[in-house]
Order: structure tokens, then sequence, then C-alpha cells
């Protein structure tokens, strides 16, 4: 056991804030309604709402992968005015309140929306209320983390990598692809985790943008939150559900991806 | 096969005005102290940094300002070998080694790359990864790296200062044995003087971004045109205005020295030839000045004990010496010269 | 140094506690709080305008779902005030003892259609919901404009396909207003008060009436203010505003 080198009162602030996450975990858990579990944990409302949470947020997380690690790269060439315009653009989800996050998402892609509108006119294709406005706005709230993570990872890596890859005649994808990339690793799957987070438990951009229906929408947290007036154990089993689920996950990525470099 | 480089580089206050031709068969060090310019000189050859100037490669221009022609460093197939190996980390000794053979979309990559490994001595790491390597074995890795991919230009980045100074003769001699088989334009850079005395076939002298002297290392060495060359040769070193038969320093003191000439000069004493006395000598010196021991530095069985004064001169005498004479920082003394003992030359 | 910083941070967690107005630790008595459900959001707010000027009663109203609200309320949140949009969430308030009686009630409501102004989609009854391509968005059955308009739905023997279940009946309404939903089913005084949707009456046999109790809670702070809240919504002015708000008297 190494020996913790860190000033008692630090150490109790962390203690405390240990503490406050635990706690309200520890009443989930012990409020739980554990005789009731397995007929609720089976019933087709909770799968359904599991299966759809986990289908937008592994989804989310793939589109966030594809359009944020090109868009970490650029930011992390830029510099400048260009860079903090950027820099705030994409970070701006990540301080708008969710909800706000839904409206604007409306805004732009609804039936009367700056784009949707072309869309629904020329091609009657309709996006709010469905699964993909469940993914959009997912990954409009949870995306930033990425970019940030992948952005950052960006920043501290040692230049010379690619320049030594160039030297050697590599052309921009080939640099990109076996240099950059696979040096990216840790950063790349942080980000995703943090980002794969966020999207399960995004609520307010969901239910705004997409709406609530069971198996079409209604993900977990919208599911808990209609739950919890009208059947709190139901709603506390889901909860745990998640949690469970989601720490089982985390564990599992911890130990493998953020390690080795 | 020539390299005709002529680069001028500004950038944060810094200046680097340098010509440089380099023939084929020939391996040029380019040697300097730290903030000269070394490793920017080779940057701007791989067309890493832009450049005002023409660089111009086996008749194939690299680049040149004034007509806008700047090749990609992916393209111009320059060889550039990191200081510190820089080794990708995620890939095997065999996968780096076969990186730019697969950047050549050579099918063959990873055959050819265990043949330069088999050569080398070092098949046996191939399936290893750079952080096992030891220090030697990483930079000569990253040497096979580069010359796998048959580069017309071969840029070396103080091949040796990253390495323990035990193994850096050994490795040192193996880097000989591959330079004289590279056909090719070879190209080093280094602070220290006897990795480019030992490696190149002559030296240009780098200082504060410009070109200061160019030579054999016999040439360089004897006649300095520069306090950090002097200083690597163990030399003294003044320079001064030479009227007939003495010369006159910037201080306004006087060194006499038969035959100096007209007109700006170096002159080089050897240590060797400063002798030291506790009291003003009479004899046949004409130059005799009075000093203050500065420092007594032992170096092996020698003694260099520097002089501050009119002329501030260092002194290689006895360790015996020393002792009879109670030399120590600060201790008053005198030295003399004999004139014929000092060479000198054009500035 | 670290001493110091102990002290501001227990202060500071101090001085938040305090401030907060719902725990009525240094709230005048002069304010008033009333938890009501969505719908009652234009009628409710002249009328503690209205309370404002006659009584000096500061009102402050918190608006959402009805069952949101009462489950705030059964977890322990203060108010004076409880208007709720069905008697099942008042009643079981009552059964958790934080109302006492007599409950009033003090209007009633019925559902309308909305839809984009000028009708563009041609619709006029409830079946006319049902029409394929057609975007309608209800209130989730567990609110109870949700739970009346699937009543009314069955009344009307049509089975419709929400495109979603809102979570306040005011979520409907805006989605109608939006343009991003063609119809859903909210209440009259809804339409009344939005102004940026048209309504199409349903007719009284398929329709359902809401009605809509009040009581003051029983661990109100502000028990004098709670009465004349209530009184000013019973008396001829409350009722005057809430029916010029679209709702029904009782």
């Amino acid at each position: 056991m190494t020996q913790l080198r860190v000033p008692a009162a630090l150490v109790a602030l962390a203690g405390l804030g240990l503490l406050f996450f635990l706690l309200p975990l520890a009443g989930l858990i012990v409020r739980a309604p554990w005789n009731q579990a397995a007929a609720s944990i089976g019933s087709a409302e909770t799968v359904t709402a599991l299966e759809l949470s986990f289908f937008c947020s592994v989804t989310a997380t793939a589109i966030a992968l594809v359009l944020g690690i090109p868009l970490a790269l650029v930011l992390s060439r830029t510099s400048g005015t260009l860079r903090s315009v950027l820099r705030a653009l994409t970070t701006l989800p990540m301080v708008l309140p969710p909800v706000v996050g839904g409206v604007a998402l409306l805004l732009a892609f609804g039936r009367t929306g700056l784009v949707g509108s072309f869309l629904y006119q020329g091609f009657g294709i309709q996006i709010p209320f469905t699964t993909a406005a469940a993914v959009m706005a997912e990954t409009f709230v949870a995306m930033p983390f990425l970019v940030i993570a992948v952005e950052g990872g960006m920043r501290s890596l040692d230049p010379r990598y690619e320049e030594a890859a160039r030297a050697l005649g590599a052309r921009g994808w080939m640099v990109f692809a076996r240099v950059t990339l696979p040096l990216l690793r840790p950063a790349i799957f942080s980000g995703a985790v943090l980002c794969w987070a966020r999207a399960l438990g995004e609520f307010g951009a969901t239910i705004t943008f997409a709406g609530n229906f069971p198996g079409r929408t209604q993900t977990v947290p919208i599911a808990v939150y209609i739950a919890l007036e009208t059947h709190p154990d139901s709603a506390i089993l889901l909860s745990l559900v998640l949690l469970a689920v989601s720490v089982a996950i985390l564990v599992a990525m911890r130990d493998r991806w953020l390690g080795a470099p | 096969m020539t390299l005709n480089a002529r680069i001028k580089i500004q950038r944060d206050g810094f200046e680097l005005d340098v010509q440089l031709d380099v023939d084929e068969g020939e391996t040029v060090a380019v040697l300097g102290p730290n903030g000269a310019g070394k490793t920017t000189l080779l940057r701007a050859l791989s067309g890493l940094i832009p450049i005002v100037g023409r660089v111009e490669l086996a008749g194939e221009v690299l680049e040149d300002s004034e007509t806008r022609v700047r090749v990609p460093t992916e393209r111009r197939h320059v060889g550039l070998v990191f200081q510190d190996h820089v080794l990708f980390p995620h890939l095997t000794v065999l996968d780096n080694i076969a990186f730019g053979l697969q950047a050549q979309h050579r099918a063959d990559a990873r055959h050819v790359a265990r043949d330069w490994l088999q050569r080398a001595g070092l098949e046996d790491k191939a399936t290893s990864m750079p952080r096992e390597l030891s220090g030697g074995q990483a930079q000569r890795v990253a040497l096979l790296r580069t010359l796998a991919t048959e580069p017309r230009l071969l840029l070396l980045d103080e091949p040796l200062s990253a390495l323990d100074v035990t193994i850096r003769a050994e490795v040192r001699r193996e880097l000989s044995r591959q330079l004289a088989s590279f056909r090719g334009v070879r190209l080093l850079v280094t602070h220290d003087p006897l990795e480019a005395i030992a490696l190149a076939d002559r030296i240009v002298v780098l200082e504060r971004g410009h070109v200061v002297q160019s030579g054999t290392p016999e040439e360089v060495t004897a006649r300095p045109r520069s306090r950090f060359v002097a200083d690597l040769a163990g030399v003294n070193l003044l320079r001064g205005k030479a009227h007939g038969d003495h010369i006159k320093l910037a201080n306004g003191a006087s060194v006499a020295a038969p035959e100096a000439g007209e007109g700006d000069v170096f002159a080089v004493i050897h240590p060797r030839a400063v002798s030291l006395f506790l009291m003003r000598p009479e004899g046949t010196p004409r130059n005799v000045w009075q000093g203050e021991t500065e420092n007594v530095d032992l170096h092996g069985e020698r003694v260099r004990v520097r002089v501050n004064g009119p002329v501030p001169l260092v002194a290689e005498v006895t360790p015996s010496a020393v002792r009879e004479l109670h030399l120590h920082a600060g201790a008053p003394v005198w030295i003399a010269v004999k004139a014929t003992e000092i060479s000198v030359y054009p500035a | 140094m670290t001493k110091r910083v102990v002290v501001v941070l227990v202060t500071g967690l101090l001085a938040a506690c305090g401030s907060s107005s719902a725990s009525g630790l240094s709230t005048p008595q002069t304010d008033v709080t009333v938890f009501a459900a969505a719908s009652l959001q234009p009628a409710f707010d002249k009328i503690g305008a209205r309370l404002l000027t006659t009584k000096r009663f500061k009102t402050t109203f918190s608006y959402a779902g009805t069952q949101t609200l009462t489950s705030q309320l059964t977890q322990g949140a203060q108010a004076d005030v409880f208007a709720s949009a069905d008697k099942e969430h008042m009643n079981t308030l009552l059964d958790a003892g934080l109302v006492a009686a007599p409950l009033a009630v003090f209007a009633t409501n019925k559902l309308e259609i909305a839809v984009a102004r000028g009708n563009p989609k041609g619709i006029h009854t409830l079946t006319d919901l049902a029409r394929p391509g057609l975007v309608v968005v209800l209130a989730d059955p567990s609110v109870p404009a949700g739970k009346y308009a699937q009543q009314a739905l069955r009344n009307a023997r049509v089975t419709v396909k929400p495109a979603s279940l809102e979570l306040q009946v005011t979520g409907v309404l805006s989605k109608v207003a939006l343009g991003e939903a063609d119809a859903g089913i909210v209440y009259v005084s809804d339409i009344v008060t939005s102004g940026k949707v048209d309504g199409v009456s349903i007719p009284d046999d398929e329709n359902v009436t809401a009605v809509y109790p009040i009581a003051p809670l029983k661990s109100a702070t502000n028990p004098a203010g709670a009465k004349a809240f209530i009184d000013l919504v019973l008396s001829t002015d409350g009722q005057a505003i809430l029916k010029a708000a679209g709702f029904q008297g009782v």
C-alpha cells in the first residue's frame, strides 16, 4: 500500500467529494425493491428502453468518432483567432442547457427548420420524433467531449513522429492512419467513453427534439422520468440496471484501453 | 549527385544564412555550438521548414523561393535520422524499418527490412518494440529505417549525442561503416568535434546561423577561425591587426610575432607554448605579460591553467609545476610566449 | 490558510441553504408559493398579479405537468397552494395527508384539437387524426391531459399512432405551434391563450371534462396567503379571468 502524500485537509475534502458521489448510489441500491427486480427488469418496456438507449448512444458515439476525430485534427493544427472561434463552436453544446440544444436542433432540422424545411418539402423527410432524431440529439451534446479529448491528445503528441513518417516518404493519409491515429488511441478511447456516457444519459435535448415514444425515442432517462411519477419502484430498478451495465462497461474499457500507449 | 543549397531563414530573431555544396561520396559534418542553427538547417533541407533560397539535389530543384517551387518532404527522397531515434513506439522494430518501404508501395517491404536487420546483426530484435531496445540499438535501428528507403541525401542530426559515452565509440564505428557504403550525399550535424573529426571528410563550422569556416578536419583545427573551434582544438586563438612584426589586439595589447604581415589576422598559440613564472622573467621571449590565474584544470597528466590579463591565455603545464608555483585561482602569475611559437594567418 | 478556506466554504454552504425561499426560513409572510398544472399558467399569472394589487401578496408559481408536481410534493417540496388538472392527483395528496379538505373545484376544461393556423391539413374530427401520414402529438398518459386524450379517442373509437407523448400538455401545443406536428389534443384553454394555433372542437359526446381542484397544503408557510389566493380564484374576478383564458366555470 503506497503512502498517500497528500495534505490532510485535501484528503478530507476528497473524502467529502467521494461521499457525495457514493451516497446517492447507496440510496439507489438500498431503496431498490429487490424482490420485484426480476419481473421489472425483464418487462418489455424496460428491455425496449434499454435496447433503444444502447443503440442510440453507441450510434451517436460512432458518428462522433467519424466526425469528431477529423474536427479535432483541424482544431489542433489551427491557431490564433480561427482556433478560438472553432473551439467555441465545438464546445458550445457542452455549455448549452440540453433543452436549449433540443430547441436549436428543432429550428435547424425540424419541418420548418433551416435545413429541415428543404428535406421536408423536397423529399418528405421528417426528422423530429424519429430514432434518428434521438441519435442526433445525443450526438449534439456528447461529441464535444470526444473532440476535446482527441484535440488534447493531438497537441501533446510529439510532432516529430509525423515528421519522421513524412521523411520516410509517407503521404498524408498514410501518416494519419499508421502513425497519428495509433498514437492517439488512448485519447480517442477516453474521449469515446466520455462521449458514450454523456449520450446515454441525455434527456433534455432528446425529449425536445425527438419527443417521447416507447421503442422509438423513449430512452432510459426518459422512461425513468415518467416511471418515477407513476411507478417509482420500476424507476429505481431501471436506474440501477443502467447504472450496473454502465459501470461494467466503464470498468472493462478502462482496463483495456487507457493503459498502454 | 551533388547537393547545392543556398538557405536563408529568419524566425524568432534568429537568422540562418548558409551556402552548402556537398558531393556524392563526401561526408560533411556541420559543426557548431548549440543554438547555431544546425537542426534548423537539417529540417530546412528535409523540407520541414520553408526557406528563402534554393536547394538542388542531383539536378532536381527541391526548393526555390524565387520560382515558388517547393517539393514536399514526403517526395524529396531525403533521409532524416533524428537525434533520439524517434522510432514509432507502437510498431515493432521490423515494422519500423519496413515503414518507408511500405510508403514506396513495395510488396517485399518486410522482407527487405529483415535483410537490413540481418546485415546489422540485429535480426533477433525484429519483433521487439522500440521501448525494449537500448539507446545504442534504437539509434542503429533508426539509421537502418532511413537507409532502407535508399534516400539520395542522408541527414543525421547529432547521431551520437543521445548515447552513453561508453557505447558511443562502438556506434560511431558502425556508423562510419554504414556511411562509407552509402551511395548518396551524406550530411551530419553535431556539436561534438570528436564526432565530426571521426566521421567527416569535410567540416563546416556554423556559428549563430552563419558559416565561419570550412575545410578538412586538419585544416579547421590547425587554423581555427572562431573561439568555438579553437576551444575544441584546444588552442588559444587571438584576433587583431598585424603590423609587420607585431599584432595589435582590440584591447590595445601588443603581441610580437615575426612575419605577421598586414591587416586583420588570427594568431594561434598552443597552450604548451605558454610558460608561467612567479616573477617577471628575463630572457628571450618577446611576449611577457602579467596576469591573474583564473582556474586550474587537471586533464590527465597535464594541467591547463587559464590566465587573465592583457592577453588572456591558457597554459599547459605539469602537476608538479603547479605545486611548485602554488598556482590557484586568484594567484598572480607572469606569462611568456616565444614569438616563434605564434602561428599567424589572415582572418 | 486551510482553516480560512474551510470557514469560507462552511459559511457559503449555510448561506446557500438559508437563501432558499422554499425553506421559508427567511421568507417574508407576503409571499405565496403556488404549484399549478401547466395549462393554468396564463390564467394564474393574471390572478397572481391581481392578488398583488388587491392583497399585497406576491405569488411565486411553479408550473409543470400535474404528475411532476404531485411527485415533487410527495417528496417534500414546499408550497402553499396546489392546483391540479385532475381529481386523481389531488386524491393522492389527500391520501398522503399533505392537503386537507375542503377541496374546491375552481374550473373545468374540455379538450380541443390544436392545428396549425388555417388548418392546412383539413382536420375536422378526431377520426381525421388517424389519417396516415399525419404527425399527431399527444400528452403522455401519465399526464392528466394525456389520460383524457386517450379517453376521448376511445369515446370516438379512433386509434391514433402519435409521433410523441409529451411530458406536459404545453409541449403538445408548442410542437403544433412550431409546425413540427400537424395536430395535437390539448385543452380549450391552451388554444385560447396560445394565439398561435387554431382549434377544432370535439363534440360533447366524445369529449372529456377535466376537473380542476385546488387546495391549500397542510405544510403551507403562509396559510393566510394561501387562503387569499384560493378565495381570489373562486371569486367573480378570478372566475372571469379563467373564463377569458378558455376555462369553463364550475
